[in-house]
């Protein structure tokens, strides 16, 4: 597609009719969650769309963000959204390596400045800034430095978001998410280890559809996406109203299909789309092959204690809050043998008194 | 049979969400009778457990008109048992399915004609015509 073309010229010089740009709409509206009554607004925001210039940075990461978008199955909508995108840089993904790589970033940047959307998965370190670098440019650095001319960011995977497993006890590498570092640009925060890929597809389709962000939950998700629990839209739901639970992972009940609360679901407290969107081509998601939600988009999910103990019983279930109690238990003690010590130091001068 | 088909699954699975998406149903075919707009259900959009997108397909069953459409991949376009009742499953050319509705109408807009492509057509026609008359 080129620069000066609009998605919908795109798609006539690609043979595609108006019939099927409509299917096309239909498609994408249900992509971005919006009810169906919304396919004419679409199909006229989409029709006159221009492409916009992306720049993808990755930093402390494991790439199953971008794996999860570029390994899941690749139907027309989504291929035809990344058509209407200028991805001009990922250093996963691009030709270019090294110096040649840079000069596209600084060119894509300066060409669209105020513009572009930046796209960032990882956190970032603020610790040694040698822990992570790219071309030699810190993580901190490059962040800041791409993140000026953005019209707005989004930060793709727990890791960006909220800071993902590296920042996970004893965060060796002080990693932070995004907003720890950019505050004065919109932030989508599309959470999950890794996020859904359609859900990433939305939020492009968002902002290429209507140029804004979409509306955000208090932790900067798209509610489109984020908000409802996992839970409010489990198909097992019924089974959890009615107390009916499997135990163990091979008992009666899991036979069954029943909740999976008692063995560590965190559905309750998860907020994301799996439970409609679900996964690999829309065929699943963890709780319809039987396994809890872990709660991979929620701050801090590797922190929360262990995955299959109830969210009931996760209060003492953290690392950071037993050696939090530990530290009050010992600071207890160490007060307990200062006071005792005082109360021995006074014994021995009142006894010492007393003799003389 | 595949290795797989020969398990035997217990599957006691079921949200509640079917009977009533067939009361919505009929609710919104009332409307379309009293000259309200039509109503399009996004199936993406409901918890259904696994089997349940059958159950409704069976609930539903086969009507009158089958129609088969072939644009960016393609689309099935069926009228169930109980007219103006359309199933419409969206694939893309991979056979994935994008996208199922239930629109509630007395014709989806999809397969009418659209004016862009009456226009491409008029033009393509009108050349023909030229070069078999030059």
């Amino acid at each position: 597609m080129r620069k000066d073309q609009n998605l919908g010229e795109y798609l006539r010089t690609q043979g595609v009719s108006r019939r099927g740009f409509l299917k096309f709409c239909s498609a994408t509206a249900s992509l971005m969650a919006l009810p169906p009554s919304a396919v004419a607004q679409v199909a006229e925001a989409l029709a006159s769309a221009r492409r916009p210039s992306v720049i993808w940075l990755s930093f402390q990461e494991c790439t199953g963000c971008t794996e999860s978008l570029t390994r899941s199955h690749a139907p027309t909508v989504e291929s035809l959204i990344f058509d209407a995108i200028s991805l001009d840089y990922h250093h996963t993904l691009q030709v270019a390596s090294g110096e040649g790589a840079e000069e596209a970033r600084h060119a894509a940047m300066e060409e669209n400045d105020g513009e572009y959307l930046l796209v960032v998965d990882g956190s970032i370190p603020l610790g040694n800034p040698g822990y992570s670098t790219i071309a030699g440019i810190s993580n901190l650095d490059m962040l800041k430095d791409t993140a000026k001319g953005a019209a707005a960011v989004i930060a793709v995977g727990t890791c960006a978001a909220f800071g993902g497993i590296p920042q996970a006890f004893p965060n060796p590498t002080g990693a932070v998410s995004v907003s720890d570092i950019i505050t004065d640009k919109p932030i989508i925060n599309v959470s999950g280890c890794p996020p859904i890929p359609v859900v990433i597809t939305g939020v492009l389709a968002h902002f290429l559809t209507f140029g804004t962000i979409p509306e955000l939950d208090h932790l900067g998700r798209p509610t489109a996406f984020f908000g409802q629990t996992i839970h409010d839209r489990c198909y097992r739901r019924p089974f959890y109203e009615r107390g009916q639970f499997a135990h163990t992972f091979d008992d009666e009940g899991a036979r069954k299909g029943w909740c999976l609360y008692e063995l560590g679901c965190k559905g309750p407290t998860s907020y994301n789309a799996c439970a409609t969107v679900k996964w690999n081509e829309g065929t699943s998601f963890p709780i319809g092959s039987g396994h809890g939600c872990l709660g991979c988009s929620e701050p801090g999910f590797w922190d929360h204690g262990s995955f299959y103990k109830p969210i009931s019983a996760g209060l003492w279930g953290s690392k950071e809050t037993l050696l939090g109690a530990a530290a009050a238990g010992a600071a207890l003690g160490i007060g307990s043998a200062m006071a005792a010590r005082a109360r021995k130091n006074k014994a021995i001068k009142e006894s010492e008194a007393d003799s003389s | 049979m595949s290795a797989l088909d020969s398990i035997a699954v217990q599957a006691e699975y079921e949200t509640g969400n079917v009977v009533p998406l067939l009361h919505e149903i009929r609710h919104a075919l009332e409307r379309l009778l009293n000259g309200e707009d039509g109503t399009v259900i996004d199936m993406r959009s409901l918890p259904l457990a696994p089997g349940e997108e059958k159950r409704i397909e069976d609930a539903l069953g086969k009507g009158e008109v089958h129609a088969d459409l072939d644009a960016l991949g393609p689309t099935t376009i069926l009228e169930t048992s109980y007219p103006g009742v359309w199933l419409i499953t969206h694939r893309n050319t991979e056979g994935e399915v994008i996208g199922r509705f239930i629109e509630v109408t007395r014709f989806p807009s999809i397969l009418e004609s659209q004016p862009e492509d009456i226009r491409t057509g008029l033009t393509a026609l009108g050349n023909r015509l030229a070069e078999d008359s030059a």
